[in-house]
């Protein structure tokens, strides 16, 4: 269903103005999450959301010339890898499991401010992974599971 | 009772009057096509309305252009949302509804 583009001039034409504006915005999600409401789930949900829009439009095929599978499993681990790590550099530099204040020992800013840096980078990572894992979901149940060459299907 | 005040009453009393036709059509209405009818056409004004009476009586900061911004969003995506559905249903073969038909 999802292999072939959809020949809906509207539905097209609107998802490729509003693509790039629902993706600035979850980017804002992202980045401003830890003074207002939102953060690495939430933009990361949005995120995914721009690219399952794609996919529904522009058919599988062509939406994984932008998003295919092998960097959505890159981007989800990248995205644990970023979360993971700086919980871990902070129990290296001393301090406990994701206890930011830790990280001033290389950031050099004050406890504070390494504090707002540390949960900044912690909602990238979630907000990459969370991402990820949305098209993956997104892709394994619009195929029934098993995702068809795209040479022959 | 400033200008602001009675424009963002009468944009709400707006707003709200046009949500409530549109929920009044999607109960009362026979057939999907006039559901969506009803609700899609309606509820766009309505959502512009109440959000430019938010946006009036917030007066000129950034909260007022945010909400804007909302209003320009549902203005294109709810109309296509509307004709993707209604698209998708005359495909799959849902029939309109005709007095013919009902007999």
């Amino acid at each position: 269903m999802l292999s072939r583009e959809s020949d809906n001039l509207i539905v097209k034409t609107v998802v490729r103005i509003f693509v790039p504006f629902i993706q600035v915005y979850a980017l804002y999600v992202i980045a401003h999450g830890h003074y207002s409401p939102g953060g690495g789930f939430q933009g990361g949900v949005i995120l995914g959301a721009s690219i399952v829009l794609l996919f529904l439009a522009y058919g599988r095929r062509q939406a994984m010339r932008r998003m295919g599978e092998g960097l959505t499993a890159f981007m989800n681990s990248t995205g644990v890898f970023i979360y993971g790590g700086i919980g871990l550099l902070c129990l290296l530099l001393g301090g406990n499991l994701l206890d930011y204040a830790s990280l001033d020992r290389i950031l050099h800013v004050g406890a504070a401010q390494s504090r707002s840096l540390g949960i900044l980078g912690v909602e990238v990572g979630v907000g990459i992974a969370v991402m990820a894992a949305m098209i993956s979901i997104f892709l394994d149940i619009s195929t029934g599971g098993d995702l068809p060459d795209d040479d022959n299907d | 009772m400033t200008i602001a005040n009675v424009l963002t009453v009468a944009l709400l009393v707006i707003g709200c009057f046009f949500f409530l036709t549109g929920t009044i059509g999607l109960v009362r209405f026979p057939d999907f096509y006039a559901r969506m009818h009803a609700t899609g056409k309606s509820d766009t004004l309505a959502v512009f309305c109440c959000l430019l009476a938010l946006a009036i009586h917030h007066g000129l900061a950034l909260d007022s252009f945010k909400l804007l911004l909302i209003a320009v969003f549902v203005y294109v995506a709810n109309p296509t949302g509307t004709h993707a559905i209604c698209r998708a249903a005359f495909r799959a073969g849902v029939k309109p509804w005709t007095r013919k038909t009902n007999k």
